[in-house]
């Protein structure tokens, strides 16, 4: 079945003190089926993770059409009403980065279980759910009950795939997720991924290591730098270039 | 920030009439009618002109944040929405059992006075302007119960109890009085007296503004499980950007007594259109 449908879509970047427009990416089209994976490629500073944010309405596209088929229907999540984007969040769409906003005095069991809570599950159900999906993403069972505003890193990335992971979701958008994961927590999101496919979630990566979800894709999508944009990268690029490649 | 994610951004920018968002389309997918409408709010002090055609819009169980310098009249509208103060002009229904759907600008000062005490909470920054300060804590929130009739002691005990307990208040200080209490148990007294009779809307001004950061923390916690648990409408006017972030589901940006732009609070933050809500968001770091 169809679940989203993307034409002409743009996204542009108004700089009010500067005066200026940002072009971000110009006439995107392509459709996503249920359980399909679309990996989202280009060079850096060519929109992926835009497109994501635009998609997810974090970002105001500019131009076109996400028409997306919501369990209520067919709806432009390009236009459709900020309450009824935040409905789609709560239910039917997710966003996965790979940062983690812990909140002081808030435990890594809380921190997961909250998005369960918020849809209205039972404290004991969804602390239960909560616990088993750390437990997927290998974080230690001391850790549960501690804060993750004082984990490493690695730790913090766990407690945010489990939190990011735990609701049920038809359309992913996957924002970098594998970007500095050890390899048993990155296999552990690629299976976590591969299950949720297969029970029917579509899927939009935009990944520096495509090969961690390589059984996953079944369509790319190249983005470009559009037409009469400068040949060399800036330096904010080059570094970033530097980082993915480290 | 949009620029970031573009790093080429600045080179590729182009001098060209800004291009602003899709224009959005009336709710489809909510399935609750707005439990909050206030249309067409005017309010002026002799020559300052405080409040300027403001349209508010809350549907039930979300929180929406309300940011501006000072002088916005953010807390102008928030005084309104309480029924403390009147528009010159202007239209508020609130959408809930037990309240007519008349007006609530245009009833007498008794029936007003009534839909303010059982129906909209209110925290202020300055706990002061909410508590009686000589006063024991449970009186106070025991005072809202007092006034719709409740007489029996037992019951009013028990009722401000629940009331402190639900905004994590240690109980044993519940007969304090408030001058004797922290800033962080003044604002969660202040917030026990607020929901005592369940309100359907609960209005929070700059509720955790004089507090120091890890007390400002437990409190925004307190907030969250309150909404999660008992479902309330929340408004919160807010200066901190960060205290929005964390409970806001919803942003409205005021100016001038105006509203700027209305948003999911992530797009506000990250993807500001209105020229003054980027100088806002980027005023932060």
């Amino acid at each position: 079945m169809r679940l989203l449908d993307v034409r002409d879509y743009c996204k542009s970047f108004t700089i009010h003190h500067l005066q200026r427009a940002v072009p971000a990416f110009d006439g995107l089209n392509f459709t996503l089926d249920e359980g399909e994976f679309l990996l989202v490629r280009g060079p850096n500073g060519v929109g992926k993770s835009t497109l994501l944010r635009c998609l997810y309405r974090s970002y105001r596209p500019t131009g076109g059409q996400a028409n997306y088929h919501s369990r209520h229907g067919w709806i432009d999540l390009a236009a459709a009403a900020d309450v009824d984007m935040a409905l789609l969040r709560q239910d039917e769409i997710g966003f996965v980065t790979q940062f983690l906003r812990p909140r002081p005095r808030v435990t890594a069991l809380e921190l997961v279980a909250e998005p369960l809570l918020a849809q209205g599950q039972t404290q004991d159900a969804a602390e239960a759910a909560a616990a088993a999906m750390l437990d997927v993403f290998g974080l230690k069972p001391e850790l549960w009950s501690a804060y993750p505003t004082t984990f490493s890193g690695g730790e913090q990335q766990k407690v945010n795939l489990a939190r990011a992971l735990i609701r049920p979701r038809r359309l992913l958008l996957l924002d970098e997720p594998t970007a500095s994961l050890d390899k048993p927590t990155r296999t552990a999101l690629a299976a976590r991924l591969g299950e949720l496919k297969r029970a029917g979630v579509a899927m939009i990566g935009v990944l520096h290591h495509p090969e961690d979800v390589a059984g996953l894709v079944d369509q790319e999508l190249a983005l470009a730098l559009p037409a009469g944009a400068p040949a060399l990268p800036d330096v904010t690029e080059l570094v970033e270039n530097l980082d993915a490649h480290r | 920030m949009p620029v970031s994610s573009s790093p080429n951004g600045a080179a590729r920018a182009q001098a060209v009439q800004p291009d602003m968002g899709i224009a959005l389309q009336a709710p489809r997918l909510m399935p609750h009618a707005p439990i909050l409408q206030v249309t067409g709010v005017e309010k002026s002090y002799g020559r300052i002109r405080a409040l300027n055609a403001v349209d508010v819009i809350v549907y039930p169980g979300e929180i929406l944040g309300i940011v501006g310098e000072s002088g916005s009249g953010k807390s102008t509208l928030l005084r309104m929405l309480n029924l403390e103060e009147l528009p010159d002009r202007g239209d508020y229904r609130l959408n809930v059992p037990g309240v007519r759907s008349d007006n609530l600008f245009e009833l007498d000062r008794l029936p007003r006075r009534d839909i303010q005490i059982r129906h909209i909470g209110i925290v202020y920054q300055h706990p002061h302007l909410g508590l009686r300060m000589r006063n024991t804590s449970s009186g106070n929130v025991a005072e809202r119960l007092i006034m719709t009739g409740e007489r029996n002691f037992a019951r009013l005990r028990a009722a401000a109890s629940g009331a402190l307990a639900a905004s994590e208040f240690p109980l044993a200080r519940m007969d304090d009085l408030p001058v004797r209490l922290s800033g962080g148990m003044q604002q969660r007294v202040q917030l026990a007296k607020a929901i005592a009779l369940r309100p359907a809307l609960l209005l929070l001004d700059e509720p955790t503004s004089g507090l120091d950061v890890s007390v400002q923390a437990a409190v925004l916690d307190t907030l969250k499980r309150l909404q999660r648990e008992t479902r309330v409408t929340m408004i919160l006017v807010s200066h901190d950007l960060g205290v929005i972030r964390t409970l806001a589901d919803r942003v409205m940006v005021m100016r001038h007594g105006e509203v700027v732009e209305m948003g999911l609070t992530d797009q506000i933050l990250e993807d500001p259109q209105a020229a003054y809500t980027q100088q806002l968001v980027h005023a932060k770091l």
